[in-house]
């Protein structure tokens, strides 16, 4: 274990997160989701037609957790530089955040509609959008 | 772990063993023709009443005044061993016994650690803040074993440390069972692909300059764990008479300087170039190299990227571009690196997909300089050198030693042309800088209410409870915690950050802050450590070295309940595989029980407060703990957080 974890993080040193991170958070107007995901495999499932209908963001919170998307991004989806980037409040347009969740160009693991439906992922947009904004710098006397 | 101190036997088993292991020593005092294996039937039992009241024998010698191990205390006491951190191990029994008796137990003082990745640990964070190796004591085969990834970790982070390992290498006088599972033929193959210099001395003149020449090899740059091998028998039988015992004399080696020309044309380089950049990593072994950096970068007003191996440069300074570094990497026309362990990452980015793939981040033509003395110590089988990098200059050399060289060589290539042209260059990144923090403000205040609490709310509580002291940050800051702290702190002195673990080891952490918080005591200094839980359940056992010592440590967890880094990667898997994406969790979280830090701290003595899930009531627990700390001891905060 002790062996494999070394690897692992080797692979994510902190060097090579500084400039393989910066250079995704420079894309980072792209980079949407870095761990967007649905429930489980589903081979069967057929994406949901690619409409942009409103989704329920309430269920988008749900599978937001359940599928691993904070894992990266925060619980909030407020992002890290060293692990994917802030996702909302004001999220990116709907096709645009389902376009790079399907096919990233980053280090975005790709989140196919055999795991992730179309609909899943508008609740998810939906749930992005209901986040409120967070309160201005100069009002937090610790960031001041 | 099979220690003869710690191994289940009966009383009938131990009186059987002692007895042998008595005979054993008793017949290596007389000559080899004189044994009679056979003949320990005809003669008392060592043990019985007759053995014990009649009388003595006029040439079986039970006691000796002056061990061989009182020598090797000698040898630590001159060059300077404030501590030896160790768990105990009867092969270097007799070492302990002339460390806390013969040497007074201070100058080195024995740490009582639970486990000897914690002995290494505390050792590797201790030299980080003193400058100089601690001690470590180790027993044979077994605790070396437990040490070896602490051992790793301090050898990839070229980090001096003294250490020490038992060994019974004559199989004649071994007590029969335990002592022959813990000697070896060869006690520091183990270790050797990953520690400097190790040595078996045989006689006590060959340890006293075995002991003394270990020493200046961990300490000549490029630092670097070294081992000795202590014979049992050697520390346990007595100094001969007339020995002529003499401790040699320790100069250390001055660090190896760049070459004059290679210096001479790297400044030419840096003093023509438009876009330079700085990357520095490893560099500032002492406060001079934080000041020779800062007097290079703005001789040239050129941009610093730092990559944290050290603490190298001010967060705050002007020029302290490090958020913005592959984008400088992209547009620079002269790279200086100094003491970068990982120069190819630096200037490629990599991208893992299904099909990894990597493309080359500098413009065409640009220079790269590199000044390491990483070049100057390279093993074979452990991989941590990184990707092979094509560089214009390779010095190399100890970057810091070399740095006044080339400050001076800059100075005289600068023309008040240049100045003026560098004058503006810095105005810009100046404003660069501004902005960033701007930025990293901004950014903290997303899930600035979040329950569990956000990473960066949690450092801000944190600076606003050390700003005003003198303080060390003894934790990593990357990326376990956005690298929050440099980004929103003021760093300015070189105490104030140490890096991180080298080898990328979990279970450094821990171990290491508390080394550090050791080292600082005697500075008055503050340290805390944003501790990650997984980190401190390797070796949970460093918190009861923490109050049995008083090692003022404030512990604030950054508790996300799992293996993080892990959680990442199955996920990455899961998800490439286009299966069973909410199984992640699985092997990487560290859920059901939830673990109480608090109570796990407060079992062993150390001050424990939390689990805390509002944000609100963090300030209040940091200020009760830091008051604690204040006070001589260790305390510990468990914050339920965000992931990163």
């Amino acid at each position: 274990m002790r062996s494999e974890k070394m690897r692992t993080i080797s692979e994510n040193s902190p060097r090579r997160q500084q400039s393989r991170h910066a250079v995704l958070y420079a894309m980072a107007i792209f980079v949407v989701a870095l761990l967007m995901a649905g429930s489980q495999a589903r081979p069967q499932a057929k994406p949901a037609p690619a409409e942009d209908a409103k989704g329920n963001a309430e269920n988008g919170k749900r599978v937001f957790t359940s599928s691993g998307c904070y894992e990266c991004h925060g619980r909030e989806a407020q992002g890290s530089r060293y692990s994917g980037p802030r996702l909302g409040p004001d999220p990116i347009s709907l096709p645009a955040f389902r376009a790079y969740i399907r096919a990233p160009k980053g280090q975005m693991p790709p989140y196919t509609g055999k795991v992730l439906t179309d609909a899943e992922l508008a609740d998810i947009h939906a749930f992005l959008e209901s986040l409120p904004a967070p309160p201005a710098a100069k009002t937090i006397p610790l960031l001041n | 772990m099979g220690k003869s101190g710690k191994q289940a036997v009966n009383r009938r088993d131990f009186l059987k063993g002692s007895a042998a292991g008595v005979a054993a020593i008793a017949a290596s005092a007389v000559p080899a023709a004189a044994q009679k294996p056979a003949a320990h039937a005809a003669t008392a039992p060592p043990m019985s009443k007759s053995a014990e009241t009649g009388d003595p024998s006029d040439v079986e010698v039970l006691t000796t005044d002056h061990p061989g191990a009182d020598f090797m205390v000698d040898i630590l006491k001159s060059l300077g061993i404030e501590y030896v951190a160790a768990n105990p191990g009867s092969s270097y029994r007799g070492l302990h016994e002339s460390v806390i008796n013969y040497g007074g137990n201070k100058n080195p003082e024995f740490l009582t650690c639970c486990h000897e990745e914690s002995a290494v640990g505390m050792a590797h964070g201790y030299a980080k803040i003193e400058g100089k190796p601690m001690g470590v004591f180790l027993h044979g085969t077994v605790g070396l074993q437990h040490a070896a990834m602490a051992i790793y970790n301090a050898f990839c982070d070229r980090v001096p440390i003294y250490m020490t390992v038992g060994n019974m290498s004559d199989a004649t006088l071994r007590r029969p069972g335990v002592e022959w599972d813990h000697s070896v033929q060869d006690a520091a193959l183990l270790v050797r692909d990953f520690v400097k210099w190790d040595d078996v001395p045989i006689s006590l003149p060959h340890y006293g300059e075995s002991g003394v020449r270990a020493y200046k090899i961990a300490m000549t740059s490029p630092m670097a764990p070294v081992l000795l091998v202590s014979d049992s028998e050697l520390q346990e039988k007595a100094i001969e008479e007339n020995a002529g015992l003499r401790v040699p004399k320790l100069t250390l080696a001055t660090p190896a300087q760049g070459d004059s020309g290679a210096v001479a044309e790297t400044a030419r380089l840096l003093v023509a170039a438009e876009h330079p950049l700085i990357l520095a990593d490893r560099l500032a072994r002492t406060p001079a190299g934080l000041t020779h950096l800062i007097e290079l970068a703005e001789l040239l007003q050129a941009p610093v990227v730092d990559q944290g191996g050290r603490m190298n440069f001010p967060t705050r300074h002007p020029l302290n571009q490090s958020i913005r570094g592959p984008a400088l990497v992209g547009s620079a026309d002269v790279i200086l690196g100094l003491e970068v362990t990982d120069l190819w990452g630096t200037l490629n980015s990599f991208r893992e997909q299904l099909h990894r793939s990597s493309e080359l981040l500098t413009k065409p033509g640009a220079k790269v300089i590199s000044i390491a003395a990483w070049d100057l110590l390279s093993k074979s089988n452990y991989q941590d050198f990184q990707r092979y990098t094509e560089v214009d200059i390779a010095m190399a050399a100890d970057a810091e030693a070399t740095l006044p060289a080339l400050i001076e060589a800059v100075q005289r290539l600068i023309t008040p042309e240049r100045k003026r042209i560098f004058d503006e260059r810095g105005s810009g990144f100046a404003a660069a800088r501004i902005k960033a923090l701007d930025q990293a403000r901004t950014e903290a205040t997303y899930a600035w209410d979040a329950s569990p609490i956000s990473v960066a709310r949690l450092c801000a509580e944190l600076w606003a409870k050390i700003q005003d002291k003198d303080w060390t940050l003894a934790s990593e800051t990357t990326p376990w915690v956005s690298n929050w702290p440099m980004r929103l702190w003021d760093f300015d002195k070189h105490h104030q950050s140490i890096g991180g673990a080298g080898g990328h080891g979990i279970g450094y952490g821990a171990p290491a802050s508390l080394g550090a918080a050791l080292a600082n005591k005697k500075h008055g200094r503050l340290t805390v450590s944003i501790q990650c839980d997984g980190d401190l359940m390797y070796a949970p056992g460093i918190l009861w070295t923490s109050a049995h010592h008083k090692i003022p440590l404030l512990s604030i967890m950054h508790n996300n309940r799992g293996y993080h880094q892990e959680l990442m990667h199955i996920q990455r898997m899961a998800n490439r595989h286009n299966r069973g994406i909410t199984r992640a969790n699985i092997g990487t979280t560290i859920l059901g029980p939830d673990i109480d830090y608090a109570k796990l701290a407060q079992s062993m003595g150390v001050h424990g407060e939390g689990p805390i899930t509002d944000p609100n009531e963090l300030g209040p627990a940091i200020q009760r703990a830091v008051e604690i700390v204040q006070s001589g001891e260790p305390a510990l905060v468990d914050v339920v957080t965000q992931p990163r």
